[in-house]
């Protein structure tokens, strides 16, 4: 006999909790099984044949660009530069899928797609030479400064987009971010914000395998970095990263999907980072030449040529083309770069508040005398030594 | 703790006694109405209208898009604020406690402070950060810090914190208005305390950056802010017994930090006292103390003390009362200020 048997025993029944369902369906929001692809596949008979040779010749830029970059740390003209090269499919298409009145919200390695969206690269440079910390102005070009710290620069995107929303501005907010990145405190509360904001911002991941020396491996156990989304009731996207098609295309749709008052997308762009992590890095110390080649033969640049010379859309002089464009680009950098910048040291003063303190006002007095007492001594020197 | 927060109903057009809360819920308020740019973000700040009822009301009368309840993550908060400004907007975030703003310090000092530097001066960021701070209202663990001198120590920032009723009005209407971003810090303690104040004929916006001296006095100088300013009044009134006129100097202002007056007054009175109750070791107070010797040691008659909070973390409410810097402490420290050469 149980409990419940007991005569005059009430039966026990236990209360039910109050109704749950989840907030969201996860099914939709779940990435792809396997990174999409568009380049060798039959998706491409979809793809614009004018839009992959525009990306084509940007592509071929995007790569001189990186190589006269780091060409120039080697001179001693940029204090450190962080190649992309590998990357510059995702570095282009970020760029090519906005539209003028977008923002882009780069990493300190996302120069390229800052050039790609018309920047000056000397102003794009500028961080990495060393002379002023933003070279142009952000509101100009709706590029928000190259941002060091990591992911710090999403809650930003995700509240300029917020705002243009609330003000009824018709404005998507792009922000680039790495596999590391994805580990920071600030890539979560940027992706919670932006989806119960339903905020139009799109989270491109350039997963390029390492966070400097470390693997992704040690970074997260996510199945992929694009799963994180369904976690914050986003959808997730996984792209080929080095397909310049695919990734314009999952972009564009996550673009669009933001500008309709669909909320926001992340994307995860697997690649890899052919150059170590900066000039000042080493990565012999943490993988070894064959993985490099594997990534090789996944060029971005040759998955494309290929895919366009196969189809007949583009010829050698074609080629020849893009590449004598590129090399102008590169020329002309090289030469500006080859200039020091004009630098006064007053300005170090000057932006701290709108109106300067009494206190920043004596100290650049200070330096002013030290200046002019160096500029003195100069004189003298140059006086005694008969010059 | 926060039941004895005011509601905003009780305004009315005439002078009469309001409190520091209500103060700052009209500044906020005013501000809302006068610029449809600035928005408030926060925890609880929509519905409940914030832990100390500070915002009550914004959320109906502007709308939850004026003033949002935010998901709980500082750094999230601060961070969107950074965006929502690069856009056009001037926004008000709450942190809701001193302790629970340091999620929030990679945005603060990376990005608030340094925007406009970073950018040679094209896009500052016109934010404002609440933050309640301070002790002495019986708060458990990480509700009761005194964070100033982080803050202080971040170039780009103004650090603001009022002492008064009318104050609280005037110093963050100035600091919405402010074109650079104001870490406004709010002591809590004197949130309840009460002044005759009219909210429809607020004293004059005065610039941030300037202190004010609440009583002249020829003995000696106490040099204080925020919390701390009401037990320096009760101190100098109690010193009369002893024979001392201290005048009692209010910052209003850390950041930028008005030397002029504090000099002026310390020249006046040949002895400083600084009071505060943050921890002494690497507190505001060593930096004041350093700029009024550099300024004034051919008039000081002896070295410039300090009464701060003693150098530990801040203590169980039980056992608050030893750390705060007190009325007794005060004047402990004025008896030491070298009078036997006086006589």
């Amino acid at each position: 006999m149980t409990v419940q048997e007991l005569p005059g025993a009430a039966a026990y029944r236990p209360t039910p909790p109050p109704a749950w369902k989840p907030l969201t369906d996860p099914a939709p929001l779940l990435p792809d099984p396997e990174p999409y692809r568009v380049l060798g596949t039959d998706a491409v008979a979809d793809a614009d044949p004018e839009l992959l040779l525009r990306l084509y010749a940007e592509l071929v830029r995007g790569r001189r660009y990186n190589a006269q970059a780091t060409a120039l740390t080697k001179q001693g003209r940029l204090a450190v530069y962080p190649s992309s090269t590998g990357q510059e499919a995702c570095e282009i298409a970020a760029a090519s899928v906005l539209e003028e009145r977008d923002w882009l919200f780069p990493s300190y390695r996302d120069t390229l797609a800052a050039v790609a969206r018309g920047l000056d690269p000397v102003e794009a440079l500028t961080l990495l030479r060393g002379d002023r910390h933003t070279g142009y102005d952000p509101r100009e070009h709706r590029i928000a400064p190259l941002c060091t710290p990591l992911a710090t620069q999403l809650p930003h995107a995700v509240g300029l987009a917020h705002a243009a929303r609330l003000k009824g501005d018709d404005v998507v907010a792009l922000a680039m971010v790495g596999d590391g990145g994805t580990s920071e405190g600030d890539f979560h509360e940027a992706l919670n914000f932006a989806a119960v904001w339903r905020a139009p911002v799109v989270f491109l991941v350039q997963n390029n395998g390492f966070a400097i020396s470390v693997p992704l491996a040690k970074q997260t156990a996510a199945p992929s970095l694009a799963h994180k989304a369904v976690g914050y009731g986003m959808p997730g996207r996984l792209v080929d990263g080095n397909d310049v098609a695919a990734v314009h295309q999952v972009l564009g749709e996550a673009v669009a999907r933001a500008r309709s008052g669909g909320g926001p997308t992340l994307v995860e762009a697997v690649t890899y980072r052919m150059d170590a992590h900066t000039n000042a890095d080493d990565a012999t110390r943490y993988r070894v030449d064959s993985e490099v080649e594997a990534w090789r033969a996944h060029d971005p640049i040759q998955l494309l040529e290929r895919e366009l010379t196969g189809r007949g859309l583009l010829g050698d002089e074609a080629i020849e083309e893009a590449r004598a464009a590129a090399e102008r680009m590169a020329a002309a950098l090289r030469e500006r770069m080859n200039a020091d910048p004009v630098l006064d040291p007053m300005d170090l003063f000057a932006h701290v508040y709108a109106e300067q303190t009494a206190q920043l006002r004596e100290q650049a007095a200070r330096l002013r005398v030290e200046l002019n007492a160096e500029l003195d001594q100069h004189g003298q020197d140059d006086v005694e030594e008969g010059r | 703790m926060t039941t004895a927060a005011a509601t905003a109903g009780e305004r009315t057009a005439k002078a009469k006694p309001a409190t520091m809360a209500q103060a700052l819920g009209r500044a906020l308020r005013d501000s809302m109405a006068q610029d449809p740019t600035v928005h408030v973000l926060g925890e609880d700040v929509g519905t409940l209208g914030g832990v100390f009822r500070i915002t009550d009301g914004l959320a109906k009368e502007f709308g939850e898009d004026r003033c949002t309840d935010t998901p709980l993550a500082e750094a999230g908060i601060l961070g969107a604020a950074v965006g929502m400004a690069m856009y056009g907007l001037r926004p008000v975030v709450e942190m809701q406690f001193d302790a629970f703003a340091y999620p929030a310090f990679e945005q603060l000092i990376s990005h608030v402070a340094k925007m406009r530097n970073r950018t040679a001066g094209a896009m500052p960021l016109p934010i404002t950060v609440r933050v309640p701070y301070g002790g002495g209202i019986g708060g458990v663990e990480h509700h009761s810090d005194s964070s100033e001198a982080y803050y202080m120590a971040t170039p780009g920032l103004q650090v603001v914190t009022p002492a008064t009723v009318e104050d609280a009005y005037g110093l963050l209407r100035a600091s919405i208005a402010s074109d650079d971003p104001v870490v406004f810090l709010e002591p809590k303690r004197l949130y309840w305390s009460k002044a005759d104040w009219s909210p429809d004929a607020p004293v004059a916006v005065e610039p941030i950056g300037r202190a004010v001296v609440r009583r002249p006095g020829r003995s000696a100088t106490l040099i204080t802010y925020g919390p701390s300013l009401p037990v320096c009044m009760e101190a100098a009134d109690a010193a009369v017994e002893e024979g001392w006129d201290l005048e009692v100097v209010d910052l209003r202002s850390l950041v930028p930090f008005d030397d002029e007056t504090v000099a002026a007054s310390v020249r006046r009175t040949g002895r400083a006292v600084v009071v505060h109750e943050s921890s002494g070791f690497g507190g505001p107070g060593g930096e004041i103390a350093a700029r009024v010797t550099e300024r004034c040691f051919h008039h000081l008659e002896a070295p410039v003390l300090r009464v701060a909070g003693f150098d530990i973390p801040y203590p169980p409410p039980m056992q608050e009362k030893h750390h705060l810097p007190g009325v007794d402490r005060v004047l402990d420290a004025v008896a030491r200020l070298q009078w036997e050469a006086e006589s």
